[in-house]
Formats: structure tokens, C-alpha cells, sequence
């Protein structure tokens, strides 16, 4: 058995389509699904004597996209045609763009390990081209049936540099979320990696410790899930690492990942680049952006992922989960900033948030900051916990039903006699609880302090968890010394 | 540089095309005096002068992202040499994986 030790690098191609109304070059509706090849036309399906035009929103999510990830932007940008014949092409080449002037160029994501160290990823490129269309397989026929829906829908590529920064599967699955986070933050993918609108290819490669060369890469495909990308590298780098042990070569091939085998399976040896023959696209004037166009967009984005959660962080004394589960979703974000704002006490809305109400939009399939628990009445439900009002205990009570009929906290403690129980009420029921368990009572007076434990449950029973917990062990001490 | 045979032919097969014997020869000589003329071009000096993707010094017009109607599907499927009527889409040989 060999002892050499083997480390793995990783080029990442993201895939995006973006959220337009309509397709990159023609009017039909850009939308996931739907019946076959109901949205298509002249220009989609590549019918002779049909032109593309550029969808403006497309180009502007791009740059939007390019600006967020620090890119320099190419003031002229030009298309290209890449040749092949596939049966999702209707044209028999997709519009893309190749070489040195892509929309964005020589950016970075930063992703945030588990450590909590930042690492920078750097990007190559952000580019924008067209979605193919989408085979359905036709059971058992022996014939694949085509569907040009998806067929020009706008797509962006984003690519890693090289060589890679990325350097274990974690990283992958790191940096997928991280960009995904960041498309969602600006509005211009939905992100669903399990409808394909999002996909991650990474290419694995493995070299030897301390080797200065680079080995073989292999393109994962198939990756539905965050799950999937770290799987699937650390699987494909450790068949690699297998393929060398055993005195064979890494060949340059496409895998797709096998989700319920875990493991990765030969799809296709991989096209040289120069068999795609790509060439400008004769039917596309180049785009030139103007700077102040260009320093307006810049203005426009929004206070991106990984500054939020360093800012939600500090400004409201968040653990770092927390702040990281808040920001990965830009609406639960915002519902739990504007909850804070009109609370006495942000870490309980985010426990609060984090807790019960996701829990409960969890099971009744709404995102949380859609439910009938709006922001202010979260914060109305903190607010009565920590002005005394009600208990802990009570307010688990209240949130579902507030959940239920979409009442305030306040109007639900109201409605149902929630408040918590004066010390008078209180005292009552401990005297109650005393007369009625001697045998007890003469216990701890002879010193079996447990026993205590068993009267102070009786108390918060006799309650209803209405009794503040103070209460009941203030109350408790004096009337044991009285007793 | 002179493409050889082999060359016409896998550019051939790229293109889809099914060139005879005697095609691959005739084009094997005619993509050879191309690029015979392209290497004269070469001789010219091109430092400091950017690529040129187009002739035509304008900048692309954008459209507004607006939806327009699409083709009604019997017009599109009617187009298809086969066609499977039940899933509503275009006959191809199977295609595996994606």
C-alpha cells in the first residue's frame, strides 16, 4: 500500500437561469415547467430568418451579479455561437461567451468555514447565454421526447479561477450556498437546485502533497443539492485517488452523481474545446456599457449575505448560527430586523423565530415570514414576556395561536385569560398545595429538601403555567416557614 | 500548416457531414488555399489594434423584458417530422442522462 497523501482542488461552473418575464432573445414567457413546448417561437426554436434581441433585465442581473461578486465589468462585451449538435439545441450552436470579455471578469466570493475564518474564492468570469431545452424520457419507447420551453431561457455562468481556491468538498458545498445566498440576495435566481434553475458542476482534480503540477480534472453533473456537491467531490476524490493507487490515469470525463448510491458514473468523455468552433455571433451587435450606467447599478445592490450576518452579528448579539440561519433567506432576514426593531429583546426574536415559528411554518409549508405571525405581533409576544406578562411557557401557547387565527399576542392573552397569575393568586394555591400534603411538608421539615421539587410541580400545575417561577419559590420558601 | 485529410474529415463529422473520398479531397485542397490566404493575413502587423468581432460600429439595441404571445403548440409540434401526441413534444433518438 502506497503512503502517498493526496490533496484535492476545485473548479466550480454555477449555472443560473435568471428571473426575467420573458426569454434572453425573444418574447415567450420565461417560467419553470408547464406543458411541453408550449412557449416557444421563431426565434427559440431556431427557425431560418429568425433574429435574437437582447432582454435588457437579463443583461442587468448579469452585471448586477458580476458587480456584487467584485468583478471588473467589460465595457464591450460580445456573444458567441458554440457549435454542437444535441437534440436540446434547436439551433445547433447556444449563444454564450467566450474569451476575454465576458459581462464580468476577476471577482471573488468569500465563503465563512465552520472555524469561522473567511476564505476568498476567486471568479473568472460571470457570463450570460441561453438555457437549452429539456429531454423527457419517454418509458421504455427507445426515443427521448424534446421539450423547447427551457429552450433560450436566460442563464448565467459563473466560473472559479484557476488555479482553484476551493479545496475539499465542504468548501464546494461552502461556496455553492454562499453564491446561492448571494443570487437570492439580489433577486435574480430563485435558487432551486432541485428544479435544475441553480446548478453546481464542480471539477475535482487531485495531485499529490507538495506536487507543483496539476492533475486531471473530471465535471461533476447531477448535483441537486448542497448535500450533493460535497458528496460528490469527496466521492470523485477519492475514486481518483483509487484510479492512481491502482497504476491507472484520471481520464477527463463528465460524471453524474448518483444520489441514492452515492456515487459517481461515467456520463461522457469530455469535447476538446476547439470542437465547439466557437465564433462572434453574427446576429448580435456587442453590448458597451456606459460607467455611469454601470456606478448606478453598482448603487442600487443590496447589503449583501456575509455582511449582513457580520453586521446582525454585532448590532444585535446574535451567536453566529443564529445570525447565519437568519441571512441565508433575505425575507426572514428583513421579518426578523423589523421584529427587532419594535422588541425589548432581538435575541428572543430570533430564538423566538428560529424556534417555534419555524417550526410551525415548517409543518404548514409557508416560509416563516409569510405567516399569519407578522413581524410586529412576534415582537408584541416578546415584549409581554419580558415586561412579565406572560410566562415562557404561556407564550408557546399564544404563538400557535396566534399562528392559527392570525390574532396579536396581546388580543390572544386577553381572549384567553393567559396573564400571568398575581403573587396573591399564587399564594393561594400554594397555601392550598401545603394543606393538602402534610406528609410532604413534614418531609423537608426534616430535611429531604427534594421534596420540594414535588410541591413547587403541584403549584405550577394547579397554575396552568401561569405562576412565574419566582413566584412559586418565593412563596413556597415563606409559607414552608410559616407552616 | 496543411490540414491533412483527417482533418476535413473530423471537421466533417463535426458538421454532421458525410463527405465522400473524393469530397474530402476536393475540400481538403479548397480549405487549404483558405488558409493559404489567411496566412497572408497574418503577415500584417496587428499590434495595438483590438480584435474586431463586428464591421459595423454600433452598439446592440435592448429590448424591454416583456412577454409577447408564443406559437400555439399544434403550429410547433406540426413542424416535427415525429412526434409523440400524448407528451406533446418532438421524437429524437434516446438521450441519456441530461
Amino acid at each position: 500500500m502506497s503512503q502517498t497523501e493526496y490533496e484535492v482542488k476545485v473548479g466550480m461552473e454555477c449555472h443560473a437561469e435568471l428571473l426575467t418575464q420573458s426569454k434572453m432573445f425573444c418574447g415567450c414567457r420565461n417560467e419553470f415547467g408547464g406543458e411541453p413546448n408550449t412557449r416557444t417561437c421563431p426565434v427559440c426554436l431556431g427557425l431560418p430568418g429568425s433574429l435574437p434581441v437582447f432582454n435588457k433585465a437579463a443583461v442587468e442581473q448579469v452585471l448586477r451579479t458580476a458587480l456584487a461578486l467584485h468583478c471588473e465589468i467589460s465595457l464591450h462585451t460580445i456573444f458567441h455561437r458554440k457549435n454542437y449538435f444535441y437534440p436540446d439545441l434547436p439551433k445547433g450552436y447556444q449563444i454564450s461567451q467566450y474569451g476575454s470579455t465576458p459581462i464580468g471578469v476577476n471577482g471573488y466570493l468569500e465563503i465563512e468555514k465552520a472555524d469561522g475564518s473567511v476564505k476568498q474564492i476567486r471568479i473568472t468570469r460571470v457570463h450570460l447565454e441561453e438555457d437549452t431545452g429539456k429531454s423527457i424520457h419517454s418509458d421504455g419507447a427507445g426515443y427521448s421526447v424534446m421539450d423547447y420551453n427551457r429552450s433560450g431561457v436566460p442563464l448565467m455562468e459563473i466560473v472559479t479561477a484557476f488555479p482553484p481556491d476551493i479545496e475539499s468538498g465542504e468548501e464546494a458545498r461552502l461556496y455553492a450556498e454562499a453564491l446561492r445566498s448571494v443570487l437570492l440576495y439580489l433577486n435574480v435566481s430563485d435558487g432551486r437546485m432541485e428544479q435544475g434553475s441553480l446548478r453546481a458542476e464542480p471539477n475535482p482534480s487531485i495531485r499529490p502533497v507538495g506536487s507543483e503540477m496539476f492533475g486531471v480534472k473530471t465535471e461533476l453533473k447531477n448535483l441537486n443539492s448542497f448535500r450533493a456537491v460535497q458528496r460528490g467531490v469527496e466521492y470523485e476524490a477519492q475514486r481518483q485517488a483509487a484510479e492512481i493507487e491502482a497504476g491507472r490515469v484520471v481520464i477527463q470525463a463528465t460524471y453524474g452523481w448518483d444520489e441514492e448510491k452515492g456515487v459517481t458514473v461515467l456520463q461522457r468523455l469530455k469535447e476538446v474545446e476547439q470542437e465547439y468552433r466557437y465564433f462572434p455571433e453574427p446576429d448580435l451587435i456587442p453590448i458597451d456599457f456606459d460607467t455611469e450606467y454601470i456606478e448606478s447599478v453598482r448603487a442600487s445592490l443590496p447589503e449583501l449575505p456575509l455582511a449582513r450576518t457580520r453586521r446582525l452579528r454585532e448590532q444585535y448579539e446574535l451567536p453566529a448560527a443564529d445570525a447565519l440561519q437568519l441571512v441565508s433567506d433575505r425575507a426572514t432576514a428583513d421579518f426578523f430586523e423589523e421584529s427587532a426593531k419594535a422588541a425589548k429583546d432581538a435575541k428572543a426574536v430570533a430564538n423566538w423565530l428560529l424556534g417555534d415559528l419555524t417550526r410551525l411554518a415548517n409543518a404548514a409549508g409557508t416560509p416563516v415570514s409569510e405567516t399569519p405571525v407578522t413581524a410586529a405581533a412576534l415582537a408584541d409576544l416578546v415584549n409581554l414576556i419580558v415586561a412579565g406578562t406572560i410566562t415562557g411557557k404561556i407564550a408557546k401557547q399564544v404563538i400557535e395561536e396566534m399562528f392559527v387565527s392570525g390574532k396579536t399576542a396581546s388580543q390572544v392573552v386577553a381572549d384567553l385569560g393567559l396573564t400571568v397569575s398575581g403573587a396573591d393568586e399564587v399564594a393561594g394555591i400554594v397555601a392550598g398545595v401545603i394543606a393538602a400534603n402534610p406528609d410532604v411538608v413534614a418531609k423537608i421539615k426534616g430535611g429531604n429538601e427534594k421534596s420540594r421539587g414535588f410541591l413547587v410541580g403541584q403549584v405550577m400545575k394547579a397554575a396552568k403555567g401561569r405562576a412565574r417561577p419566582d413566584d412559586i419559590n418565593r412563596l413556597m420558601e415563606e409559607a414552608l416557614a410559616n407552616a | 500548416m496543411a490540414l491533412t485529410p483527417e482533418d476535413v474529415r473530423s471537421v466533417g463529422s463535426l458538421a454532421r457531414l458525410a463527405l465522400t473520398d473524393n469530397e474530402t479531397e476536393r475540400f481538403t485542397h479548397h480549405l487549404n488555399g483558405l488558409l493559404e490566404q489567411f496566412a497572408r493575413l497574418q503577415e500584417l502587423d496587428t499590434e495595438g489594434v483590438p480584435p474586431t468581432s463586428h464591421a459595423v460600429p454600433v452598439a446592440a439595441a435592448l429590448r424591454e423584458d416583456l412577454v409577447r404571445p408564443s406559437l400555439p403548440r399544434e403550429a410547433v409540434i406540426a413542424m416535427g417530422p415525429q412526434v409523440d401526441e400524448d407528451l406533446g413534444g418532438f421524437i429524437v433518438p434516446q438521450v441519456l442522462g441530461e
